[in-house]
């Protein structure tokens, strides 16, 4: 019914899709499976519009088409329910449903009609409880994600992409969504399925396509019969070469973080672990598995229940304690959450210890720079000039500048979140030995990384975290990406 | 796995809205600030050879440039902590009001009895107080600043009212002190206007030289990296607001000693010349970047078409729609030569 063939989509500074084919059958439940990065929230974009392709075709029904806006795929009859469900929250059921598509007349709304109208597609969903004159915002998890399907049916969709559906499902709401999927199928409709969870995908799936570094490396293998190995071994084998520093070959020393019995209600519960000075330790685990959560709630960014005790003394829950105990934190999002991207290097490099520059409240800016200049040297941040736009760096020297930030004053224990995440491949490996060399300096590190490879390749001891529980812990050494995959995947601690 | 689209997203972002480059006052960025400071000096000079034209009999006199400058005192010195708050990401409604009520509080009778100093901290106290009020509700409160500030806008009017009664409250005999701030002269200059240079002074410094000069750039630039970075966002925000509150109070002191007295009608839509001349002079109203040299610029161009128009023997309501016409050529010309400069 659907054929794509060598779609290609480039961002600068990164091929996103590298000639990707795949092909859905009408009635089938087509599963979409990689890492992260691997390109499947990219392709879901070009099916729903919202990105174009910079090469390839796509067939729909055997006749070229072109979905040059949301709008276009709607039309074409593809439905795309995404990750973060996109509704809006202050309107009702039935004005979600049909939002963009109202039942009106001349500009004015035929509330009747369209309550009626989604009534009748609430009950072909099996949820005729859900009244259509409800508030979106007040409704459970499960109850939204039926909202989303009603609307992608609302549109009469013939195809329709759903990424990581289940990731806000318990589990007998995951049953019903099932039976809502072999209903559509049941009536010819294609389901394109996204999901890390190998266990769904046997149960659900039909055929299965694996992406790697934006190409597609697997079409059409059996959902049921491929056998768990084969696909993971798809999955990874990456064609990229990750240059990593050499492990610490001392032993650790005195303990500098313990985290006991870490909660937070629906995130993350009973975390516990310890990080030593010199020693990186990394959590490895999906998106939504708690790894950013925890980080944030050890800095005190984040409200959490448990001890997190830092150099022997309970710290304070909130950022300004934790950063005055000696934490520092390199944020996910780094323009988002750490870059002041109208000020220039050395004013992002001071912006966490600027008492350290200041005498009675007045910055003693020669020092600023002086100390921001050294730190760019060691670092090697560039251009070497501190006092450029930090917009006007690329991203690994961004993130380079976002570390330095932390190595003034006296941290302790640094927390990095996706240190690599926009950098390239060269800019990487600079980093790695850059965060190696942290630790050698006796600095504690805890490292996030969606990247499984990275995790093994940079950490001493690694966390591997499955729905926010800790599933397994251990040695780097002793761990290869395909175990960790698997644990991450099927959640069997090895 | 949404790493590409991510970041595609973030550079859409980055790219999408006006965007920002150069902080004049941080060393080397300064550059993209003193070109749009000579804009408004070129528009400034424009203004002046405007007056030496049609009036130049009285234009380029003392005394009309000493009025030009008591004009601008008042509301210089609380455009100052405009520029703050503006700078810091948030908005004061509420300054016109609250130096009426300091205004009036320094003059009601209790206070007159004792003496000049006192009225003076007085004016001051009381615009401190009701800017942390401001600053508590939007800071710890969680209020929009928009609404705080209207509200306190609405009340602080309100009960400088109730105080004086709806009266003008007139400084007697005894505390004539505070008049001969207008009335006393140095160099030819009133005092006040010695003290409005004195407050753009220190703004000055402390925006460009100081952790709390920084922190508001980091506060109204990006909270969040600011929060992640160890900064007390709050508490800062709770000060920036009590910072024009104080303005507030040393503008109530400079109008009481222009008017010679406490009223509630002082100071009407002070917010708005305020906040234009804030704007004019380059200061994003989301926060982040701007400066106090542009923000006084705009001030004085505002003022100046004011006192051209008087002059002239023109009609205020033409006055009205020249300084509207001005906020929007100034925005828009500020908004193309930020896009010459995106990467």
């Amino acid at each position: 019914m659907l054929v794509m063939k060598g779609i290609v989509k480039q961002f600068p500074g990164v091929r996103a899709l590298d000639g990707v084919d795949l092909d859905v059958r009408a009635g089938e439940v087509h599963c979409l499976l990689g890492q992260n990065g691997a390109g499947k929230s990219t392709l879901i974009k070009v099916l729903a519009g919202v990105h174009q392709p910079d090469a390839g075709t796509i067939a729909f029904n055997d006749a070229e088409v072109r979905p040059g806006s949301p709008i276009d795929a709607i039309r074409l009859g593809f439905a795309t329910i995404y990750q973060e469900l996109d509704l809006v929250d202050g309107l009702s059921v039935a004005e979600n449903i049909f939002l963009g598509h109202e039942h009106a007349r001349f500009g004015f709304v035929n509330r009747a009609a369209a309550r009626r109208a989604a009534r009748e597609v609430l009950e072909r969903l099996g949820h005729g409880e859900i009244s259509p004159s409800a508030e979106v915002g007040r409704l459970s998890p499960a109850a939204k994600q039926v909202v989303s399907m009603a609307r992608a049916l609302s549109h009469d969709a013939r195809l329709i992409i759903m990424d990581e559906p289940s990731a806000a499902l318990a589990h007998d709401e995951v049953a019903n969504l099932f039976r809502i999927i072999r209903e559509l199928t049941a009536q010819g409709v294609a389901v394109v399925y996204i999901s890390h969870r190998l266990e769904e995908i046997r149960e659900i799936g039909d055929r299965v396509t694996v992406l790697k570094d934006g190409r597609t490396v697997a079409v059409g293998l059996s959902a049921r019969d491929t056998p768990t190995s084969q696909i993971v071994s798809l999955m990874t084998g990456r064609n990229v070469e990750y240059v990593f520093p050499a492990k610490a070959d001392r032993a650790p020393g005195d303990e500098v973080l313990r985290v006991e019995g870490l909660s937070s209600p629906g995130v993350f519960s009973d975390v516990s672990f310890t990080v030593r000075a010199g020693e990186i330790v990394g959590l490895a685990g999906l998106v939504g598995s708690g790894r950013s959560e925890i980080l944030e709630a050890v800095y005190g960014a984040r409200p959490a229940t448990g001890r997190v005790v830092l150099d022997g003394q309970e710290v304070r829950r909130s950022v300004v304690g934790t950063v005055r105990h000696g934490m520092g934190l390199a944020p996910e999002e780094r323009k988002a959450q750490a870059l002041l991207l109208d000020q220039s290097v050395t004013a992002n490099i001071t912006l966490g210890s600027l008492p350290g520059f200041a005498r009675f409240g007045w910055l003693d800016r020669k020092h600023e720079r002086e100390e921001a200049k050294r730190l760019a040297e060691m670092l090697d941040i560039r251009p070497p000039d501190p006092e450029r736009p930090i917009r006007t760096l690329s991203g690994g020297n961004q993130q380079k500048a976002v570390l330095a930030r932390w190595l003034l004053g006296s941290r302790k224990l640094l927390l990095l979140d996706e240190p690599t995440r926009g950098v390239d491949v060269g800019a990487r490996a600079e980093l790695y030995a850059v965060i190696r060399n942290l630790a050698e300096e006796g600095i504690g590190v805890l490292l996030v990384s969606s990247e499984v490879p990275e995790v093994l390749g940079l950490a001493d001891r690694v966390l591997v975290l499955r729905e926010g529980t800790v599933i397994h812990e251990g040695d780097a050494a002793g761990l290869d990406e395909h175990g960790v995959l698997d644990m991450i995947m099927n959640g069997r601690a090895a | 796995m949404s790493e590409p689209t991510k970041a595609q997203t973030l550079s859409a972002a980055g790219g999408g809205g006006p965007s920002r480059r150069g902080i004049p006052g941080l060393g080397s960025l300064g550059g993209v600030g003193e070109m749009r400071h000579l804009g408004l000096l070129g528009a400034l000079a424009l203004l002046v050879v405007v007056g030496l034209v049609t009036r130049p009999e009285n234009f380029a006199t003392a005394s009309n440039l000493v009025s030009i400058l008591s004009l601008a005192a008042t509301i210089g010195v609380i455009t100052v902590g405009a520029t703050f708050v503006i700078i810091g990401g948030g908005i004061d409604l509420s300054v016109g009001a609250v130096m009426a009520l300091a205004s009036v509080w320094a003059t009601t009778v209790a206070t007159q009895s004792y003496g000049p100093v006192t009225m003076a901290i007085c004016a001051m106290l009381v615009g401190t107080g009701a800017g942390l009020v401001n600053g508590l509700l939007i800071a710890y409160g969680r209020l929009v600043p928009f609404i705080a500030t209207l509200a306190m806008l609405v009340a602080a009017r309100g009960l400088a009212q109730r105080m004086s009664d709806r009266k003008t409250q007139i400084i007697d005999a005894d505390n004539t002190a505070v008049v001969e701030l207008s009335t006393t002269r140095v160099l030819g200059i009133p005092l006040l206007v010695y003290i409005f240079a004195l407050v753009v002074v220190l703004g000055w410094v402390v925006l460009n030289r100081t952790t709390f000069g920084r922190r508001t750039y980091a506060v109204g630039g990006n909270p969040e990296a600011a929060r992640l970075a160890g900064i007390d966002v709050r508490r800062h925000t709770m000060l920036l607001y009590a910072l024009s509150g104080l303005c507030c109070g040393i503008a109530a002191i400079l109008i009481m000693a222009r008017t010679t007295t406490g009223s509630s009608t002082h100071g009407d839509l002070y917010e708005l010349d305020a906040i234009a001349a804030v704007i004019i002079g380059g200061t994003l109203l989301t926060g982040g970047r701007g400066t106090i040299m542009g923000s006084i610029l705009g001030l004085l161009i505002f003022t100046l078409i004011t006192n051209l128009f008087i002059l002239n023997g023109l009609n205020t309501s033409d006055q009205l729609i020249a300084k509207g016409l001005i906020i929007v050529a100034a925005v828009l010309l500020q908004r193309r030569n930020l896009k010459e400069r995106a990467p």
